[in-house]
């Protein structure tokens, strides 16, 4: 009953907590930018002033762009449930493996794809095939990572994953490097962040993810927008888990819980730091060369299984 | 001892003294003189080890017996005798200005650098030296072949250096493998990669890494030795260096690799107590030597017809010592022989028909010996000589090869008849109407010295009608050590 | 024996191989010049630490020769001069068009797997904990062949064979600590020797053919037409 409680309390948490950690990552972007950002929190306001807006739809739209935003963000929620996040053994994580996670993220880019292309209007259906072709690329990197540290750990389970690798003592595992590289840049692409697709743009010609929610207006933007920022959230958590799990709580005692917490939130706000410095520092990549960078992935993906298989299998 | 140290320090004095003094007048009879010098050292040498058996120096890095020596011996003489032919040749070359001054030095240094790896290849008794020297034979030659700066040649040489570099580094993979055999019996010894210590343990090594190893030797050393596929570089270098660099690759490179090849199936044949080795040999040889006689009539250019014709006397020693059995090894130890006498003599030949006719066109060679008779003759006996006919010792090296074949592996004779036809008529479908076709306007005799090609000819002559009982009795021997058995 | 019951410099030694092939890798997909020789320094510099790391964890003393050797030469001399080259022939700039890309990578990783294979009977014989990284040795060389085969680009195919050095290198150092010191010694000037003699042929090829794409290297053929 209490890991219950605590897998729907560490849910909320996350869905809750999504848009702090774009509100960060935009702030110290700022803060590289020589500028001064608006609070961390400015995205709860923004948030908050779009669902108060009345909602407008095109005259030509389908109910497939209507339930559209509900399902993308509630796929969004649900995957939240899976990931451990502060604690590894609630009963949640046991419904569901890593598989079942990407599975969740494709379902919710389909809708999404399909609401882009609902209305008929140019940028929709050029942002789609774009959304398409990137992560058409992006998910043979991602399994086939995930795939390496599932064999480390002989699990596809995160919680299971997660606390065998706590268990062991620390081991320098080349496979985890190249599983993590090529995390990031498949993190990078499905996220939208540069140098793949720029979150702050509305340049017609180079969106993606903001070209297919052109059309959206109101609460339907605003769970769309919460979407995205829980997915930041969602692999951020998944990075910072797999390759950095030292803090996590394995058993439910508050006293471990509450410094596992403290432990994420630095981790965290480390990698949106990071995140925020790298986005500064690089510029956004051309569309074309963009499956070359996740050609890179799968390559670094690929070395990981294969130094696993060659180099830790005795 | 002091022969074999004489032996390796005239070309390194030889090197170093070409490449810092540069070129001056009778640079080229100095060539002559050490090499003149090299061969009588090496003459020392076969008779010291004739004498007293195998010998092993006393930092235990050279390593000479019975099958060495001989072809340290057979080295010496050819690289005297085309240093004889190379003196006016080169000379001529620099008065038409196909080289200059700095060329002739690199040239004349670099001669004796090759001369002083192919030495220490065959006289060294650790496989990593003789790795590094094999290497540096490549890396002395892959100037000569551009020594001519034409389009050409600067292909030549950079596939020459590219492909052999490629291949060798494979070998250097299956030297690594040995040695890592070798550690697991001699732990922490540093003589593991000795090959007379590898031969006396040569039963206790692991016969998987030697498996793996041999197949990485072979293809390393096979493309030193011009297996097919591998051979690509090897028309290219001998047809566009100079021509006393041909005659000293074909004669001598091809034969250092292919005893590096041998030296390890010597090794790896024990320990894996069957002949994996041997069939691989006998099926890259068989095939190579199959390829290399036909490729040899769709050519026009005289020097790559004879090095596809050197192509396919490698592969049917590479062939003939991968049969094994005594019968079989003797005859290729004394195909080795006459090959590189021959192959060395026909490539000195077209040297001075190049002079005669200013091309190496087939189609542009007519009427030798009209022009030149001495020319015509010696060109055309030596191609009887190479295509295997009697009396000639390589007409007497094949019958052995074919005998043992027969005794061995009846079926096999008849791709290698057909092979053998195949390139006799492929050479003199070509060589006919060089000697005796028209002779073109305004070709005139010019001045040349055949008697080093004479002397390699009647020695060939002479190995054909009666092998001397000294030589037989060093080339048993030689049989001995690799296959155990002699032939007498 | 498990991965786990190896000591943390052994592991370590294991990631630097791991590295070492993905900068093999890195070099086969890498179209700028100077970036190629950069990848390659970097190469070097992966195989220096690894032979420290070999030297100091083993008590094979004489390894920090050999690392001093991979020093000087892959990652301070060949870089140097390729470099020195590259500026003096003014093609610091050029991009090499690398075919089919993808194909290629998927080619060297099929090559990785067949190195993993082919060595597989022989790693159960090493009692040494590098003995695995035999097979990345291995798939570094082919994959060194594989670039020399795919580029056309004479600096590029020069880097390629460096890095099949540098594979022969690594496999002699991590499954028999390394060959005696003379053999070491006389690859090393081997080496040397070519990387200079590369060198004096860049110069050669430019000025016979005006490029130093070997593309144009096309006048010999195996039957003349």
């Amino acid at each position: 009953m209490n890991g219950w409680l605590l897998a729907l309390l560490q849910t909320g948490l996350m869905i809750a907590a999504a848009p702090l950690l774009s509100g960060w990552v935009k702030w110290c972007k700022c803060i590289f930018q020589n500028r001064q950002g608006a609070a961390p929190w400015q995205p709860y306001r923004d948030l908050g002033k779009l669902f108060r807006k009345e909602v407008v739809v095109a005259a030509n739209a389908s109910p497939i762009f209507r339930i559209a935003p509900y399902i993308v963000f509630s796929v969004t929620a649900l995957a939240c449930s899976v990931i451990p996040l502060v604690a590894t053994g609630l009963p949640t994580s046991a419904l569901a493996d890593v598989i079942v996670l990407v599975g969740f993220f494709a379902l919710g880019r389909f809708f999404l794809a399909l609401a882009g292309m609902d209305i008929g209007t140019a940028f929709g259906g050029m942002g789609s095939s774009r959304e398409m072709t990137i992560s058409s690329l992006a998910e043979p990197a991602m399994l086939l990572a995930v795939f390496t540290l599932a064999m480390s750990v002989s699990s596809t389970n995160l919680s299971t994953m997660i606390s065998t690798l706590l268990l062991r003592p620390f081991q320098l595992y080349p496979s985890f490097i190249f599983a993590a590289m090529g995390l990031v840049l498949v993190a990078l692409a499905e996220t939208g962040r540069i140098p793949v697709d720029n979150p702050a743009t509305h340049l017609e010609l180079t969106m993606i993810h903001e070209a297919m929610i052109l059309e959206y207006c109101g609460r339907h933007l605003a769970l769309m927008e919460w979407a995205a920022m829980i997915k930041l959230l969602l692999y951020s958590v998944l990075l910072v888990n797999l390759f950095v799990p030292w803090g996590i709580a394995t058993s439910l005692t508050p006293m471990l819980i509450m410094s596992a917490t403290l432990l994420l939130l630095g981790k965290l706000l480390l990698l949106g730091f990071a995140l925020a410095a790298a986005e500064s520092g690089l510029a956004k990549m051309r569309l074309f060369r963009v499956p070359q960078l996740l050609g890179l992935a799968f390559i670094l993906s690929l070395l990981g299984m294969l130094s696993h298989v060659i180099l830790e299998v005795r | 001892m002091s022969a074999l140290y004489l032996t390796l320090l005239l070309p390194l004095v030889g090197t170093l003294l070409f490449g810092l003094i540069g070129h001056w007048r009778s640079a080229g009879t100095l060539n002559i003189l050490i090499s003149g010098a090299g061969f009588l050292c090496a003459l020392q040498l076969a008779v010291d080890i004739f004498n007293q058996g195998p010998m092993l120096s006393p930092g235990k890095l050279f390593y000479i017996d019975a099958f060495n020596v001989y072809l340290i011996l057979l080295n010496a003489f050819v690289g005297m005798t085309t240093a004889v032919f190379s003196g006016p040749y080169m000379a001529h070359e620099r008065e038409i200005g196909r080289v200059d001054d700095g060329r002739m030095r690199l040239y004349h240094s670099m001669y004796q650098g090759f001369l002083l790896t192919m030495l220490v290849a065959l006289s060294t008794n650790n496989l990593g030296i003789l790795w590094v020297s094999i290497e540096g034979a490549t890396l002395a030659t892959v100037l000569l072949v551009s020594l001519y700066r034409t389009p050409e040649s600067i292909e030549a040489g950079w596939k020459y250096f590219i492909l052999c570099g490629v291949g060798i580094a494979q070998a250097l993979f299956g030297t690594v493998l040995i040695y890592f055999a070798a550690e697991r019996i001699l732990p922490g010894s540093d003589d593991s990669l000795l090959w007379s210590v590898l031969y006396q343990h040569s039963t206790e090594l692991e016969p998987a890494v030697l498996v793996l190893a041999f197949g990485f030797l072979l293809v390393g050393y096979g493309t030193k030795v011009g297996l097919v596929p591998l051979h690509n570089w090897l028309p290219d270098a001998h047809s566009e260096g100079p021509t006393p660099m041909s005659a000293i690759l074909s004669g001598l490179l091809l034969n250092v690799a292919l005893y590096a090849l041998v030296r390890f199936k010597m090794i790896i044949d024990p320990a894996l107590g069957n002949d994996l080795a041997g069939r691989m040999m006998m099926g890259f040889g068989l095939l190579t030597f199959t390829l290399a006689g036909l490729l040899l009539h769709r050519q026009r250019d005289i020097k790559r017809m004879f090095s596809y014709s050197s192509i396919e006397h490698m592969g049917l020693m590479t062939f003939a010592f991968g049969i094994g059995g005594p019968l079989a090894t003797f005859g290729a130890l004394l195909h080795m022989i006459v090959h590189s006498l021959t192959k060395s003599s026909i490539f000195v030949t077209v040297g001075h028909i190049a002079h005669v006719t200013g091309t190496q066109s087939i189609d542009g060679i007519r009427g030798l010996i009209k022009t030149q008779p001495m020319v015509g003759w010696c060109f055309l006996i030596g191609t009887v000589a190479i295509a295997g006919f009697p009396p000639f010792g390589v007409f007497t090296s094949e019958f052995l090869l074919f005998t043992a074949t027969i005794k061995s592996w009846p079926w096999l004779v008849i791709p290698l008849l057909s092979g053998l036809t195949v390139a006799f008529s492929g050479l003199f479908r070509h060589v006919q109407p060089m000697v005796f076709g028209e002779k073109p306007e305004g070709q005139e005799a010019i001045h040349a010295n055949m008697w080093p090609v004479v002397l390699h000819l009647l020695l060939v002559l002479l190995l054909g009608i009666a092998i001397p009982d000294v030589l037989s009795r060093w080339l048993d021997q030689a049989t001995i050590m690799v296959v155990g058995r002699g032939l007498l | 024996m498990n991965f786990a019951m190896l000591t943390l410099s052994e592991q370590l030694i294991l990631t630097l191989a791991a590295l070492i092939l993905f900068s093999s890798f890195l070099l086969l997909a890498q179209s700028r010049m100077v970036s190629l020789i950069h990848t390659f320094a970097w190469q070097g510099a992966l195989l220096f630490a690894a032979t420290v790391l070999m030297a100091s964890s083993s008590g094979h003393h004489h390894l920090f020769i050999s690392a001093a050797l991979t020093l000087g030469l892959k990652v301070f001399f060949i870089p140097w001069q390729l470099r020195r080259l590259v500026v003096r022939l003014d093609i610091r700039r050029s991009v090499e068009t690398v075919g089919g890309p993808s194909l290629i990578m998927i080619a060297a990783g099929a090559l990785t797997l067949f190195s993993y294979y082919v060595v597989l009977p022989i790693r159960e014989l090493s009692l040494l904990a590098t003995r695995n990284t035999i097979a990345i040795s291995l798939a570094v060389i082919l994959i060194g062949m594989l670039m020399i085969i795919t580029r056309r680009k004479a600096v590029a195919q020069v880097i390629g064979f460096m890095s099949m050095e540098n594979g022969l290198f690594f496999a002699a150092v991590v499954s028999t600590y390394g060959m005696p010191m003379v053999v070491e010694l006389g690859v090393a000037f081997d080496v040397l020797v070519a990387a200079i003699l590369f060198g004096i042929f860049f110069f050669q090829i430019r000025s016979g053919i005006g490029s130093l794409d070997v593309d144009h290297l096309n006048r010999l053929t195996e039957v003349d037409k």
